[in-house]
């Protein structure tokens, strides 16, 4: 179906259905429940889910498959949602133009960085990417925010202000980011079953027709004759170029399509909530799409979705567990066992999910170097009982052999 | 494409359509509450968002205990701190309103994303009525941002840029930390004093909004005192090493440093500078001497010995010998052992001041909340009678200017009051160009409603 053949018809279905049913599957305990604590089905975070998920799908378009490791993919992101911004501050609240405006101009940026950047390979590569970035961070963090020319509004971070011209504004449209009306914020539906309850988002479904549209794109990538030739930069590019062809205009394409992915994300992020701050091109937000992707498995199509929910999770989760919550799951326990089970687990809530995101990330990397697919596809391998020696071949597919990159 | 495809695709387009029949009539239903988040159960909960990872991370973790301190006091549990010196006795150790007090607590990463993302959780998973803290300007003015949108109270915590409660002033947030024109106002006469009015200043300024506002600030109030201003350069934020900054302040005429840092950034240039000499040289037949506009306890336990000397100016001190000052301090020390930082106490006042406030109005509602705390009149807190004005939620009291002591006695003791500055000398018209002048204004109150 759509040109797609079967397996990859029922991956995004099963995609499709993930996503759409999110607010369920992501809600899975009581509200009232000490385990409510680790329910995600709230607007915000479904949202950064999807959006991050489509960061990390363009960037697996360019590492995955090309091989290329870009150190410097935030700029993209950050330079799509200044755009957004700037198209709610100079047009209207409404979306499209925003989501438009960034896609495009991220595309230019990326053409700019791509066409320099790839002159290299390897290592120089990632480092020109990281340098680009964040010459970019500085750029929207100081520079282009000075108050005689100010593009960003550095450390505060872009934002619509009343005076703002919004020349497509008008009388009964809401004052927050809006498709025809619709406000991106509200919520269209919020069940109640039992003790249960959750939230359906404009804005989040939204961002959910967009990832299935581009995660459908995505899948025609890497099934194309393009996808193959990037492959083919990926597993020697110098072969490649013996035999007569320029890598050059797939790796810059791949590039660019991959920039244009992070715009969307960007565009997408302002839309969601109209504010754009420089952190978001710093080198530790290019950094988490490189460990959204190797976490959930590079080169693979569902990977890097699942790698962004995954770091996107205990971001939002885990740092938001306090001593008192750990004092609440305990309390059955005698006062001992009690101060001694939050005495243990207390490095690693709160502040410290750097650390319990980092201790998991080991043991991905080092237990399924293929990513989280990997663990998918071996679980998967245990309940069909050996009955296909390694797990569903469709993911072989999906998954070339971790040949070396080429930055090592 | 085979036919088993279109068949799975066609019972599902049924379901879909089915199930959205099924939820059409209760699509537009909303829920019947008065405004956003509106408490139903016995228990009431507010957000504290601080950062917990980050260059701030240690300020935020002390404004996290004095939250907790708070959130203990007004529940009735420990000594009550300075709800016995508070003037207003509205709250009686009961909670608020007959509901108890709970918290959550979230990671801003000092960064304003993260800042948001975390505050729009506790708005929309945990239902907080009110956030308070955070250690940084921007993400002051993001999360600021961000409650008026949700309809719901911001209370700042470290935030001493003019912009929180100048051009960026919104109806939902209010700032008890003092600001960088009060800093400056506050200081001018005591380096006039000290170090006489024929002074040639030379600034190095962060290079980012808050930077931008101290330095306008502390420029404009030294030149009227009649000091000069000889340069002003811009240190890029992230830079850790300012001795090419420093090395042309000797050569420049000027024999006044001024160092409009923050955090590790003024550790490292405070320490250069005093280590570069600069305070034994004379210039013009004058002493050579720094100045640090705004002081942390933290940010002078890093710099250690450089500080000695130096002046600066804070929001408050735990030296101060007022009986709310000492209740605080009492309360605090015996459950952490160490005197509350100045970020410290000024989250705990506003968590104290929110819930005061919701008692005096009788109502969780923002709008009303935002209206007892307009203009509100209070005492015993520290820094004396304090006023919350109305016209730009900007908190109004007596500034203290600090000095590096020359011999301190422990760890604790390392700053020493040289003066408090009343309150009608660091005040302003709430239309001060510095604060977005005309055009500045709250906007209405927003209950989500």
């Amino acid at each position: 179906m759509f040109g797609l053949d079967s397996k990859d018809t029922k991956l995004l279905i099963v995609v499709a259905l993930l996503v759409i049913l999110a607010p369920f599957i992501l809600n899975p305990f009581p509200t009232d429940s000490a385990l409510a604590q680790f329910n995600a089905g709230y607007p915000d975070l479904m949202q950064r889910f999807v959006i991050f998920g489509i960061f990390a799908i363009g960037f697996n378009i360019l590492f995955g498959l090309t091989g290329y490791l870009s150190f410097g993919h935030a700029a993209f992101l950050g330079v799509g949602s200044y755009a957004a911004v700037w198209m709610f501050k100079l047009l209207s609240y409404n979306v499209i133009p925003a989501i438009a405006l960034s896609v495009i101009v991220a595309a230019l940026f990326s053409v700019l960085i791509g066409y320099i950047s790839l002159r290299r390979s390897g290592i120089y590569f990632s480092i020109l990417t990281l340098a680009f970035a964040q010459m970019s961070f500085a750029l929207a963090y100081s520079v282009l925010s000075n108050p005689k020319f100010n593009l960003t509004n550095g450390e505060t971070g872009l934002q619509v202000y009343p005076g703002d011209p919004q020349v497509l504004h008008h009388e009964g449209l809401p004052d927050v980011p809006h498709l025809f009306g619709i406000a991106m914020r509200d919520n269209f539906w919020e069940p109640v079953f039992g003790g249960w309850s959750f939230t359906f988002n404009n804005g989040y479904y939204l961002c959910a027709v967009l990832l299935i549209a581009v995660f459908y794109l995505s899948i025609r990538i890497f099934r194309s004759p393009f996808g193959m030739m990037l492959r083919a930069v990926k597993s020697n590019q110098q072969r490649m170029n013996y035999t007569g062809l320029n890598a050059r205009p797939y790796t810059l394409a791949a590039f660019v399509i991959s920039g244009m992915y992070a715009g969307l994300a960007g565009g997408l992020l302002a839309a969601m909530d109209p504010l754009a701050g420089a952190e978001r091109m710093q080198w530790t937000a290019s950094g988490e799409v490189v460990l959204m992707t190797i976490l959930g498995g590079a080169g693979t199509l569902i990977g890097p979705v699942l790698g962004a929910g995954f770091i996107k999770y205990f971001e939002n989760i885990f740092s938001k567990i306090n001593d008192n919550v750990l004092h609440q799951w305990f309390s059955f326990m005698p006062d001992g066992m009690e101060d001694f089970m939050v005495f243990v687990l207390h490095p690693f809530i709160g502040k410290g999910w750097h650390l319990t995101l980092g201790l998991l990330f080991m043991l991905v990397v080092i237990f399924l170097p293929g990513g989280l697919v990997e663990g998918g596809q071996r679980i998967a391998a245990l309940f069909r009982g050996g009955r296909k020696k390694r797990g569903g071949a469709e993911d072989g597919e999906h998954h070339p052999k971790p040949s070396p990159h080429v930055a090592e | 494409m085979s036919k088993s495809n279109f068949t799975r695709r066609g019972v599902l387009r049924t379901g879909a359509v089915a199930g959205a029949g099924v939820a059409l009539p209760t699509i537009f239903t909303s829920r019947a509450s008065a405004f956003t988040n509106e408490p139903t159960g016995s228990t009431v909960k507010v957000g504290f968002n601080v950062p917990q990872t980050g260059p701030y991370a240690d300020e935020g973790m002390d404004e996290l205990r004095a939250q907790e301190l708070a959130v203990q006091h007004i529940n009735g549990e420990g000594d009550g701190g300075m709800l016995n010196t508070f003037s207003s006795k509205a709250l009686d150790g009961t909670g608020i309103l007959g509901k108890k007090l709970e918290f959550v607590t979230g990671d801003t990463q000092t960064k304003s994303d993260a800042a948001r993302a975390s505050a729009k959780s506790m708005i929309e998973k945990d239902g907080v009525l009110m956030i308070n803290g955070g250690s940084s300007s921007g993400v002051a003015v993001a999360v600021q941002g961000l409650c008026q949108e949700a309809g719901i109270v911001f209370m700042a915590g470290l935030t001493h840029s003019n912009d929180t409660t100048g051009k960026d002033r919104k109806a939902n947030g209010f700032r008890h930390f003092f600001n960088a024109y009060m800093s400056a106002a506050a200081l001018a006469p005591v380096l006039a004093k000290a170090y006489g009015k024929d002074r040639r200043a030379y600034h190095l300024t962060a290079d980012y909004t808050w930077g931008w506002t101290q330095q306008e600030s502390v420029q404009a109030a030294t030149e009227a005192m009649g000091w000069e201003t000889v340069n002003n350069v811009l240190t890029p934020l992230a830079s850790t090493d300012f001795s090419s900054y420093i090395a042309p302040v000797l050569n420049s005429g000027a024999d006044v440093l001024v160092l409009n840092h923050y955090g590790g950034n003024m550790v490292n240039s405070l320490t250069q500078a005093v280590q570069f000499g600069l305070r034994d040289k004379q210039v013009n037949g004058k002493n050579f001497e720094i100045v640090v506009p705004l002081y942390s306890e933290l940010m002078a336990e890093g710099a250690g010995e450089s500080v000695r000397g130096v002046y600066g100016s804070m929001n408050w001190n735990w030296q101060l010998t007022d009986a709310g000052t000492q209740a605080l301090v009492k309360s605090f020390g015996e459950k952490y052992g160490r005197p509350p930082s100045g970020s410290a106490q000024t989250c705990y006042v506003q968590t104290l001041l929110y819930a005061d406030a919701v008692a005096r109005a009788g109502s969780f509602n923002p709008c009303a909340v935002v209206e007892a705390l307009e203009g509100f009149e209070f005492d015993g807190m520290g820094n004396g009678p304090t006023l919350y004005r109305a016209e730009d939620h900007q908190c109004f009291k007596d500034v203290l200017v600090m000095k590096g002591k020359e011999t301190p006695t422990n760890q604790f003791d390392l700053l020493e009051l040289v003066e408090i500055t009343p309150r009608n000398q660091v005040e302003y018209p709430p239309n001060h160009p510095m604060f977005g002048g005309d055009e500045a204004s709250l906007g209405s109150c927003n209950d989500g409603a």
